[in-house]
């Protein structure tokens, strides 16, 4: 029941009106988005407000799962000092790995996949003919207006994990981490451009819907996704499983770069210094997250033109 | 001699409706069960990655297949993970404590008061049926991964009493997952939203069963304590003796405990139910 009135709370942020601050009215310019960005934020906000108790529980819930993460890898560290032979991978350098894929993954589910699961349902059942009527932009219509505010919890926990994380390897005394401006400047900037590629991938995979029908699968594919990318790409690199692995997901569908290209940077797991691979792959992903915004572009509009609405 | 015979009768088809309803979505059914393998391929190489960097630790065997944690090599912590799966399979009960908790909620229960079915009992062979249709399909994609990772198992096929023993194992693990599962969708007569209950069970479980890795690495004192709790039983036990990792003595010791909790978890459940029955409202037509 309670999920039900959720969901047509949902529906209405995209088909119904956006708020009346007269968002056609006033012209098209940037600031429009983010006069309609704001009102998705208030909206969604209000939403998850709304049930407050349910909030609180799901908080606690994807809180716990992490720390059970936590938990696995510290004893884990209790048998081993490193994660892959010679990778650097220590437990501290780990933890900060560990931190960002909370810090990402909680930025993915709550602003991400609501989105990329709630639009597969608008193809299924019409609603989107509204969508696309609105005189806005409607890969950003469909891309934003809900947030699940209570994923949001993991972020604070990655933020403190790699805190600590970083904190404990400054003071490494054998091989202290020394950070600049630039360098955390760099993490964050690769975490967003990790966030732009999840982001293209998932919107790339809910188009399909328009031509399937329908994508029951979308969250188990995000599933099966950050399986993959939730763990420092050099375990893969060995074998021939393992290097096909490696190339697929670099590759074809990039998301080892996602967390691997930030951590690095940011935990330099080969320190002193950034090594020359941790370059290439930051050069290599700030391509490909260009390159995958502009595909998952393409393949949105692709679908759109194959759209023919439910009838209604 | 007749009232048995309608009771079978009954019973059988009780059976035979859950097991059609079941072969609707054979097709995804299948494709699923191979698809749930997958994080499998990460776990492999994890494992192999710590076991490697072991390896590499001064001190230690430089061979990584003579590395053990725990009395788990390489081999084993892989050949666990794939039998966790396969005692999940007889132990994960989806949807029975919701399914239990919406029937009270909404006034269900109703129809097991007025007909001569007893409710727990048909649910029981309902998930009996279910899971049987599910190993029919799903024994496709399990020989299919076992046998493309039976290099393993170090120590091969099991030896017929220790898979008499996995077999019993498997068995009570599932008895013991409903038995647990239909309790806590019980418990919905007093408090009417067990969400939030069954949510803190499913984690406990993932954590306590030893899905996550074999129990064994738990540090000193946990060890003891979830050696305690009834959880290892869902998983930890049936994979342990399926690896040879319990045998003998203690194998039968394992099983009698593990059918305990089996019998104290039915026992709870007929409790529940007649106690819950008399707070019962009603509620919904």
């Amino acid at each position: 029941m309670a999920k039900d009135s959720k969901n047509a709370a949902n529906v209405d942020s995209v088909t119904g009106p956006i708020h009346s601050e007269g968002v056609g009215a006033s012209g098209t310019g940037p600031l429009v988005y983010w006069r309609v960005f704001r009102t998705f934020i208030r909206n969604s906000l209000v939403r998850s407000m709304g049930f407050r108790a349910n909030f609180w529980l799901e908080c606690v819930s994807s809180v716990c799962w992490t720390i059970m993460n936590l938990v696995f890898f510290k004893i884990v560290f209790s048998y081993t000092d490193s994660i892959g032979r010679n990778t650097g991978w220590g437990e501290n350098e780990f933890f900060v790995f560990l931190g960002t894929t909370w810090i990402i993954t909680a930025l993915i589910q709550t602003f991400v996949m609501p989105n990329a699961q709630e639009f597969s349902e608008l193809i299924r059942t019409g609603h989107l003919d509204f969508a696309l009527l609105k005189p806005i932009d409607t890969q950003f219509l469909i891309s934003f207006p809900q947030m699940v505010w209570s994923n949001l919890a993991n972020l604070f926990l990655g933020v403190i994990l790699v805190g600590y994380a970083v904190a404990q390897l400054m003071n490494d005394p054998a091989n202290p981490l020394t950070l600049g401006f630039t360098q955390v400047g760099l993490y964050l900037f690769f975490i967003l451009c990790g966030l732009i590629i999840l982001y293209s991938v998932m919107i790339a995979m809910a188009s399909t819907s328009i031509w399937l029908g329908r994508n029951q699968t979308l969250y188990t594919f995000w599933f099966y996704l950050t399986n993959f990318y939730r763990q420092p790409m050099e375990i893969y690199q060995q074998g021939i499983w393992g290097w096909s692995l490696w190339g697929f997901f670099t590759f074809v569908i990039p998301i080892l770069l996602v967390v691997n290209v930030p951590a690095r940077i940011l935990a330099e797991p080969l320190r002193p210094g950034l090594d020359e691979r941790t370059w290439g792959l930051a050069g290599f992903t700030l391509l490909i997250t260009l390159l995958m915004l502009g595909l998952s572009r393409w393949v949105f509009q692709a679908a759109l033109t194959s759209y023919r609405s439910a009838s209604s | 001699m007749t009232a048995w015979r309608s009771r079978v009768q009954l019973w059988w088809a009780i059976f035979r409706v859950s097991v059609e309803e079941r072969l609707v979505y054979r097709g995804d059914f299948a494709f699923g069960t191979l698809m749930r393998f997958l994080p499998m391929l990460t776990q492999i190489f994890l494992w192999w990655a710590i076991f490697d960097a072991m390896a590499a630790q001064p001190g230690e065997s430089s061979d990584v297949n003579a590395i053990r944690i725990k009395g788990y090599n390489l081999h084993d912590m892989i050949a666990y993970m794939l039998l966790v799966m396969l005692a999940r399979a007889f132990s994960s009960m989806p949807g029975l404590t919701s399914g239990i908790a919406g029937s009270i909620q909404k006034g269900e229960v109703k129809k097991f008061l007025i007909q001569p079915v007893d409710m727990l009992g048909s649910l029981l062979l309902q998930r009996i049926a279910h899971k049987l249709v599910y190993y029919l399909i799903a024994i496709g994609p399990f020989a299919l991964v076992f046998f493309l990772c039976r290099s393993f198992f170090d120590a091969g096929f099991p030896p017929p009493d220790q898979l008499l023993g996995l077999a019993l194992a498997l068995i009570g693990s599932f008895l013991l997952g409903f038995a647990m599962e239909a309790c806590l969708g019980l418990v919905a007569f007093w408090l009417l939203e067990v969400t939030s209950l069954a949510f803190i069970f499913m984690l406990l479980s993932f954590f306590l069963s030893g899905h996550m890795f074999p129990l064994d690495l738990m540090p000193a004192p946990l060890d003891w304590m979830i050696g305690l709790l009834p959880f290892q039983y869902l998983a930890y036990f049936p994979s342990a003796v399926a690896l040879g990792k319990i045998s003998g003595n203690e194998l039968v010791w394992g099983l009698v405990i593990q059918f305990a909790w089996v019998a104290g978890f039915w026992i709870l459940c007929r409790i529940l139910w007649t106690r819950g029955l008399v707070r019962y409202g009603g509620y919904g037509g």
